[in-house]
């Protein structure tokens, strides 16, 4: 008897330890804390990561690893001639996940698509202000208050959204993170049990992961969602281990603390890249090192004045020096992956002495002048201090003086909107969505007090703009944008520094990983190798 | 007794209010609003930007946001913060017990490191464990501990491999937390392992936060035990033949305690103060890199509330200790 208890408690001891080692756990040291889970009211990349990309699908999705748009809640739509009605096919049968606090009674349908813009967009919505003091800045700032001008549901599985103006980049902006959708059926149960607050903090989706449990600042948990429409995962267990320093999270990959990372410090990158465990994906990045001049002012309202500068600054010293071989030279205000690029389009030559040449023709004698610095590493420009202080360099061999200012970060952006702003602005930009309107609206007529830091109103240019957003036919926007990046470098508002390389160290066991144009950490499709 | 501790109640109304509107004006202070930090790149219309500050309530005047900001303070409303739009206090709730964790477990290795150190350069004055003490504690009083931390990991975890670089238990181990104390839930969890995984989490950080504390002890314990080794009192003590334990154990150490136990008490506050890198460091999270966090975001409910909070803690641990002198010393209560 008492052997055959111990063969028992071996054989479930056994069973145990066969279902541990069986469970496929990746852990993936992340940057930050997100706000909450909702993928919605917040803006930051970190909280994409762990919500969005995570638990929740869109009605369309962007193709692993690219830009293009692929169906997703949606299996097909149509878009009608005068591009204003959008009419989306739902996938039938998407379950959304079931938890030990939500046991969802019926699939996917058009109230929880409906649910998911309104709730964002019509202030008579009840979860409208379900968080204090939401603004939900993504849905506004991408214009789809005025965009949109209803969503109707034709029947359970088919929904349209009538726009106010036709829009050609409405599919990609419904790839993006704020257009997930999430489960009516779920916020009326909270609605009623009186705790609406849960909806970020145990959320609900249709995603690949569903959320186990998050310790705040600490540790989030998933695990595979058996239901996804997409199929299982082949990981069981997911799980982020925030990690804020770069160098920390470089010392867990190293140590295996974790199997994969984001944004490693630039200086971390030779040794992660030597570690015989690990390898080092890298892209070129969907961004844009900039420096704006503001073309309000004189004499930088001179288009030869901005060309005499851009000509007097030796890009490649700032790609050795500062993106130390993890960047190239930014010719056009799009990056070279993005389509519509307009390969002609030469750069302005490195030309200290024709630089000279060109103030002196234009006038301008003794020109001092600001070089503004970002006092934080960004994703497309690591350091700005260094790069103001290479130009500032450039600028003194063509009899130029300049001064170099820095603010806090968000004192720094303000300043810089400000139209009287002296001298040029260094700033950048990463994609959202792989459309190239999503990069030249920064230097639109709308954005100038927003994002367009050369105060640059360019009828031609906006002209292009809008036509541009008013085509659905790609190969005539690819036309009219690549006509747009001519003027663009006709009339130099900025001078374009770099695009920036981005690289995801991993452990080599780590397999399926796709590196996202978008700057996206998707884990769907990954697998770890016993 | 009673009377001392009225008084010393009295004093703690007015620097709760001083510290309250210093926490308010601090974050306005800083450059930049929570709108423009939560906006990044892409920016905000100045139509966008007006509406938001008109939600949040910052076109009032600042006497108008004080006084509502105290008024809901005083019924234990601390606020939501800007960015997670969770409460305040129940973030802080969350939080706390990993900082109160590491900071008591630091506190422990400072005093008990730093007062036997103190003691022994003091007994063994202008020897060379004295120089040597001194000299090390000088060094930790001046380490930055950002750098200090960073030596610590790259050397221990990632040369030597001996301890975790960073969190506060191995990720195999996943159980509710029930106090919030890791090492305390641990235990209750009854996983094998947990425990041991949850102390070796535990050594680098507290090592960091000790550092200066411990600096800090060590010299007070030295010059309080100098002062009080010249005594008369003790020189009658060695007179009548007791032993050195003795003498400097009872006679001595006795007396040198009550400026030890003031520099102890202070310490809460440095350790508050270190909590803030050594948690950004080693990703502990508690409620330092909650207030970076809030800093950088311009959360100023998190912020203002937070630093109130935190001060609260400090108050109370002060009055703890005030309290203390006077059990040890009844002179003081007297004065």
């Amino acid at each position: 008897m008492k052997k055959k208890l111990t063969f028992a408690a071996a054989l479930l001891a056994a069973s145990v330890l066969g279902g541990m080692a069986n469970a496929k756990q990746l852990v993936y040291c992340s940057e930050a804390s997100p706000a909450g889970f909702d993928p919605s009211p917040w803006s930051g990349g970190n909280d994409f990561d762990a919500s969005s990309r995570t638990i929740y699908s869109r009605l369309v999705e962007f193709e692993h690893g690219k830009t293009t748009i692929t169906p997703g809640l949606a299996e097909s739509w149509t878009v009608s001639d005068d591009g204003l009605e959008y009419t989306f096919k739902l996938r039938p049968g998407v379950k959304f996940q079931t938890t030990d606090y939500f046991t969802p009674t019926r699939d996917l349908n058009a109230d929880d698509v409906i649910f998911s813009f309104e709730r964002q967009w019509k202030k008579e919505n009840p979860w409208f202000d379900y968080l204090a003091g939401t603004g939900w800045e993504y849905f506004a700032g991408m214009g789809f208050p005025d965009l949109l001008k209803e969503i109707v549901k034709v029947d359970d599985l088919t929904v349209k959204f009538v726009l106010n103006k036709p829009e050609v980049a409405f599919l990609p902006d419904l790839g993006m993170d704020f257009a997930s959708i999430v489960s009516k059926e779920y916020a009326d149960q909270l609605d009623k049990a009186g705790t609406r607050q849960q909806f970020t903090q145990k959320p609900i989706g249709t995603g690949p992961f569903q959320f186990v449990d998050y310790q705040v600042d600490a540790v989030i948990r998933y695990a595979a969602w058996d239901g996804y429409y997409g199929g299982r995962q082949k990981i069981d267990d997911l799980i982020f281990a925030i990690t804020t320093d770069p160098a920390v999270r470089a010392q867990k990959l190293k140590a295996g603390e974790c199997d994969i990372m984001s944004y490693p410090a630039p200086a971390d990158i030779a040794g992660l890249k030597a570690d015989p465990n690990l390898k080092v994906d890298e892209q070129e990045g969907l961004n844009i090192g900039y420096m704006a001049y503001n073309t309000t002012q004189a004499p930088f309202d001179k288009v030869e004045v901005r060309k005499a500068l851009n000509m007097a600054v030796n890009k490649q010293a700032i790609l050795d020096a500062v993106y130390q071989g993890a960047g190239q030279a930014a010719i056009n205000p799009i990056p070279p992956t993005m389509w519509s690029y307009n390969k002609e389009i030469k750069d302005d030559p490195y030309d200290p002495d024709a630089a000279k040449k060109m103030l002196a023709d234009a006038g301008v004698k003794d020109l001092s002048m600001k070089i503004w610095a970002m006092p934080v590493s960004r994703p497309y420009n690591p350091n700005a201090q260094r790069v103001a202080e290479l130009i500032q360099a450039d600028y003194a061999k063509i009899g130029v003086k300049a001064e170099i200012v820095s603010y806090e970060w968000t004192e720094y952006r303000e300043r810089g909107k400000q139209k009287d702003r002296d001298g040029a602005f260094q700033l950048g930009w990463t994609g959202d969505n792989g459309d190239p309107d999503n990069f030249l609206f920064l230097l639109g007529c709308d954005a100038i007090g927003q994002s367009n830091y050369a105060i640059w109103c360019n009828q031609e240019f906006e002209a292009l703009l809008q036509k541009g957003k008013a085509t659905t036919d790609v190969a005539m926007r690819t036309k009219i944008y690549e006509e747009a990046q001519v003027v663009f470098k006709r009339e130099a508002p900025w001078l374009t520094i770099a695009h920036s390389k981005v690289f995801m160290p991993m452990n080599k066991k780590v397999m399926g990983f796709v590196m996202d144009p978008l700057g996206i950490h998707r884990f769907d499709g990954v697998d770890v190798a016993e | 007794m009673l009377r001392y501790l009225l008084h010393k109640l009295a004093l703690i109304i007015p620097t709760v209010f001083g510290i309250s509107l210093a926490a308010f004006a601090f974050v306005r202070l800083l450059p930049g609003d929570p709108i423009t930090a939560l906006a990044g790149e892409r920016g905000v219309s100045p139509e966008r930007y007006a509406e938001l500050v008109e939600r949040f309530g910052y076109d009032r005047p600042y006497v108008v946001q004080y006084l509502e900001y105290i008024g809901r303070v005083l019924t234990g409303d601390f606020g939501i913060s800007i960015a997670t739009k969770r409460p305040v206090l129940g973030e802080f709730q969350a939080l706390f017990p990993a900082t109160l964790e590491l900071a008591t477990i630091a506190l422990i290795i400072a005093v008990l490191i730093g007062i036997p150190a103190g003691i022994f350069a003091a007994v063994k004055r202008g020897s060379w464990f004295d120089q040597a003490t001194m000299g090390v504690a000088l060094t930790g009083y001046s380490m930055p501990i950002f750098w200090w931390g960073l030596l610590l990991i790259i050397f221990f975890s990632g040369y030597l491999g001996w301890t975790p670089v960073s969190g506060r238990i191995g990720l195999q181990y996943f159980f509710k937390p029930t106090t919030g104390f890791m090492l305390i839930d641990s235990l209750i969890s009854g996983k094998s392992g947990a425990f041991r995984s949850a102390a070796s989490h535990l050594v680098l950080p507290a090592i960091v936060l000790a550092t200066i504390p411990l600096a800090v002890i060590a010299r007070q314990t030295r010059s309080a035990m100098l002062e009080v080794l010249g005594e008369d009192y003790v020189r009658t003590a060695r007179a009548k033949g007791l032993a050195p334990r003795r003498v400097i154990g009872l006679h001595a150490f006795r007396n040198a305690l009550i400026p030890v136990v003031t520099t102890i008490g202070l310490q809460v506050g440095t350790l508050m103060a270190g909590a803030i890198l050594t948690e950004t460091i080693f990703s502990w999270p508690g409620i330092g890199k909650w207030m970076i966090d809030a800093i950088a975001k311009r959360d100023y409910v998190v912020v203002q509330s937070g630093l109130l909070i935190i001060a609260l803690i400090v108050m109370a641990v002060n009055l703890i200790v005030d309290v203390l002198y006077a059990v040890i010393n009844p002179r003081i209560r007297v004065q």
